[in-house]
């Protein structure tokens, strides 16, 4: 399930800008993936395949999301402006600042989910 | 201009990272930067002949009014040099003074951010510009006389004088405001062009009173008084800094800046006389019951304050003259006390005027610099002092009929406590005999006893050759605040005449006042009864009944109990709510414009309301939580129904994690009780009914106000064209609306770690048990 679910939930993330989804559902179908991973294997199990604990998607989220909020002011426009490149990538489509910031929010929302069930799940049993 | 204020506060800010490379000698070098701020200004005089300004522009946050409007005029000149130059000696002052001290650097980095922030008040053009800088001084200087922060009673001391100061600065924003609303413009030289708009308008006493209760704050009158002698635990530099120069003269500066905007009007003139005339006689006979040197030239301090304010009060030429004259003299000898204090103190130990004396034989250069400062507070002919006492007796023999007697008893009662206030504090330690205890004390390095010299003998060139200062500097700033002034020309001899006899005799009764006042630590008591009825009692019982009120209301309101909050929230919402649909009108429902409901949708609301009537009446949390969420998946689908994909999908998502999350929690709290009593059900009951009906009324109400499309449209049109989106709702979150997108985030994130830490913290410390 994990990988179809993964999968599953960036392809939401990436569609986002045309189709219904975006960064905080896919990050929610994410966490729902792991969560239920971790039902099946144990929450340390889920852990590993992690590699980090989830706290560590947190500030690397909200990184690329203020970098992406920011980088229009590099380029001499006011913060927030969309940046686009020319051309379409292929499988991917257009690519563009505001899909950075959803890549942000996608983090952060798998961050802060993941975080506060396993810390819960770990901690007070 | 911009520089004189920025090198104060970046060299402050640089002091942080860099500030232990000045701990040692090297502070000496960042005397470099008062004087140059010093040279530069001096520099500029001659731009000031016949009232020329110099203004510099720099646009801050235009759209509230705050800009960074410079002015230097004649009266922020005369006031930059005082800063500067005073700051320069302080500077060398403090580096011999607090030699060694572990947190020099911090010293430095305060005052530097407290001269820059006083070159602030007196260079702003702009009013709101002006408050910044005046609330920075209120906070700068708390870090100076809580510079001790080892001592209880210098923390004490150092809130006691930020609590006054804030409060006062609360009161000028406000008449600030007031001014700034009526006159429409925040620039002072525009708010002088509409002088008369703003005195003929009815919020004018209101705007005034504002006004004087931050000066007064500022400038310790009564009853504000009290936290200048409590901020006398502050090193000595500070107060030889805050007290004769800077931060009590910008309450006397705001007032002389708003002479020309305000003054002239009876309201203005009574209230400054009354409160300057009232100060100055309390704070001088105080000043006469101390001991501590210290103490009495703080409350000296606050009776010259006192003086000024009643000749700004005053208003006439010869007044306004008499009073910057009087500022410059005062800051001259009230610098060279405080810091001839400052080297008893610290060579001898002890300030009390008691066990002092005959120290002129082991301090000889500080002897002299202390004798010229008394003489010159004394008003002693051939001192600059001299010249300032005559131009007060001049202005209050020459007020109207009525008043002139008043003022000139009051002004002769002052100056008399006044000139028996500096012999104490400028002679006395170093006449009589020496006794054996001080027999070792030795002379401090130069860069201690300098500093009173230089000011003390800048006393003494002023007053030979009074022209200096008055030809371009007084004249200058007296232009500022009266227009149509000529050239003043300030005279060493005014021939014999009522002033001049005044001034001798002050000078004789003070020193017959001097003579017979003998220090003695038993006339404080005389004052013990009193003390329940001053003000600093008052405000005292003040500050303990506002921690009670707090402690009271926080308990009421922040009780820890989730439940409590919620039902202040919603009943808060609740009350919002409902008077708003009062205020509204009628409600009715266009039956015809309701579309027909479908089978799928009425078996949905049958399942979401046996959802509900589970959740409420279940005993046991799973099933609760089960019902909660078959609520959510009901309501998912009806915005499935009514097309809103997105909305349905996180619904969808979120309430399968928030189940997850119940489950993983459910397993650590204890079995179901049941602890509502009736009451407490019924209550609940209540407030639950209400707000379920208060919504739904809205909910009729939205669909009879006609939908303003506008917005959807605008969503609609433009999320291809400029964000390059079709998914309006994503484009909404990630681009219209990306800014509240980024704050949810960062909301998220602090909860997520609020969680983490909690519950990581609890566990710590139950393992520690």
């Amino acid at each position: 399930m994990l990988p179809i679910l993964l999968l599953f939930s960036f392809f939401l993330l990436l569609r986002g800008h045309y189709y219904p989804g975006g960064g905080f559902v896919g990050g929610l179908v994410a966490s729902i993936a792991f969560v239920l991973h971790s039902f099946a294997h144990g929450t340390i199990n889920t852990m590993k395949i992690l590699g980090y604990k989830p706290l560590a998607l947190i500030p690397l989220g909200l990184g690329i999301a203020a970098l992406a909020m920011f980088a229009p002011v590099f380029f001499g426009y006011p913060v927030m402006t969309g940046l686009w490149f020319e051309e379409p990538i292929p499988v991917i489509g257009m690519l563009g600042s505001a899909l950075f910031f959803d890549l942000g929010v996608y983090l952060v929302v798998i961050g802060v989910v993941l975080t506060i069930l396993f810390t819960i799940s770990l901690y007070t049993h | 201009m911009l520089f004189t204020l920025l090198s104060g506060l970046i060299t402050s800010g640089l002091l942080i990272p860099f500030g232990k490379f000045f701990r040692t000698k090297w502070c000496a070098v960042l005397i470099l930067l008062p004087l140059a701020i010093f040279c530069y200004l001096l520099q500029q005089i001659p731009l000031l002949a016949n009232g020329g300004v110099r203004y510099e522009k720099y646009q801050w946050v235009p759209s509230l009014n705050i800009n960074f409007d410079l002015r230097l005029d004649g009266l922020s000149m005369i006031f930059g040099l005082l800063i500067s130059g005073i700051g320069t000696l302080i500077f060398l002052y403090a580096s011999a003074y607090l030699k060694g001290h572990r947190y020099l650097d911090r010293f430095y980095a305060y005052l530097c951010l407290f001269m820059a922030s006083m070159l602030g008040i007196v260079m702003s053009d702009n009013i709101l510009l002006l408050f910044i800088f005046w609330e920075l001084t209120s906070i700068s200087s708390f870090f100076l006389i809580g510079f001790n922060n080892d001592n209880a009673d210098s923390r004490k001391s150092a809130l006691t004088a930020l609590s006054i100061t804030g409060l006062g600065g609360f009161f000028l924003l406000t008449g600030m405001i007031l001014i700034g609303n009526i006159a429409g413009t925040f620039t002072i030289s525009e708010l002088i062009k509409s002088a008369d708009l703003i005195k003929g308008h009815e919020l004018y006493p209101l705007a005034i009173a504002m006004v004087f209760i931050g000066a007064f704050t500022k400038s310790a009158q009564f009853p504000f008084h009290f936290w200048l002698p409590g901020a006398m635990k502050a090193p000595t530099p500070v107060s030889a800094y805050l007290h004769s120069a800077t931060m009590v003269k910008a309450g006397i500066f705001l007032l002389a800046r708003f002479t020309p905007i305000l003054g002239g009007t009876p309201a203005w003139s009574y209230t400054l006389m009354i409160f300057g005339g009232f100060t100055m006689i309390y704070a001088a006979v105080h000043a006469l019951f101390r001991t501590d040197l210290k103490s009495i030239l703080a409350y000296s301090t606050i009776a010259a304050l006192g003086m000024l304010t009643c000749l700004i009060g005053l208003g006439t030429e010869a007044a306004l003259i008499a009073a910057i004259t009087f500022i410059v003299v005062h800051a001259l000898y009230k610098a060279t006390l405080f810091m001839t204090t400052g080297i008893i103190d610290h060579e001898t130990g002890t300030r009390e005027l008691t066990r002092l004396s005959g120290l002129r034989k082991v301090l000889l250069p500080v002897f002299i610099a202390g004798i010229l400062a008394a003489l010159s507070s004394a008003g002693m002919p051939l001192l600059f002092g001299f010249i300032s006492k005559d131009l007060i007796y001049e202005a209050t023999l020459h007020a109207n009929q009525q008043l002139s007697i008043y003022l000139t008893l009051a002004a002769i009662i002052t100056n008399v406590c006044l000139v028996a206030a500096g012999f104490m504090a400028g002679i006395k330690p170093f006449t009589g005999t020496l006794p054996e205890a001080y027999k070792k004390v030795h002379l401090p390095p130069a860069a201690m006893w300098m500093p009173p010299l230089i000011l003390a003998c800048l006393g003494l060139v002023f007053g030979l050759m009074p022209q200096l200062a008055g030809k371009q500097l007084i004249t200058a700033s007296l232009q500022t605040i009266h227009s149509g002034s000529d050239m003043v020309y300030l005279k060493l001899w005014h021939g014999f005449n009522t002033v001049l006899m005044l001034s001798l005799a002050t000078l004789a009764i003070g020193t017959f006042v001097y003579l017979f006042n003998k220090a003695d630590e038993k006339k404080m008591v005389l004052l013990k009864p009193f003390q329940a009825f001053s003000p600093q009692a008052f405000f005292g019982k003040l500050g303990d009944w506002f921690v009670d009120l707090s402690e009271w209301y926080t308990n009421i309101m922040h009780n820890g109990f989730l439940r409590s909050y919620l039902i202040k929230i919603i009943l808060f919402a609740e009350l919002l709510l409902a008077y708003e649909l009062l205020v509204g009108g009628p409600i009715y429902i266009d039956y015809s414009k309701l579309s027909a409901i479908s089978v799928y949708e009425a078996v949905n609301v049958f399942i979401l309301m046996a959802a509900v009537i589970l959740t409420v009446i279940t005993s046991s949390r799973l099933t609760a939580v089960v019902g909660t969420s078959v609520i959510g998946y009901a309501i998912c689908l009806m915005f499935v129904y009514y097309s809103a994909p997105d909305l349905a999908m996180t619904q969808f998502t979120i309430d399968t994690l928030t189940v997850v999350l119940f489950v993983f929690v459910l397993f650590n709290l204890p079995p179901f009780i049941n602890q509502a009593n009736n009451k407490v059900v019924i209550r609940d009951t209540v407030v639950a009914l209400g707000f379920g009906i208060i919504l739904s009324i809205i909910a009729i109400r939205v669909l009879q106000v006609p939908t303003d499309i506008a917005i959807s449209k605008y969503y609609g049109d433009f999320a291809y064209t400029l964000a390059k989106g079709k998914n309006v709702v994503n484009v909404i979150l990630v681009d219209f609306r990306g800014f509240d997108t980024m704050f949810e985030i960062v909301v998220l994130s602090i909860a997520a770690l609020g969680v983490y830490s909690l519950i990581k913290l609890r566990l710590t410390s139950s393992e520690k048990e």
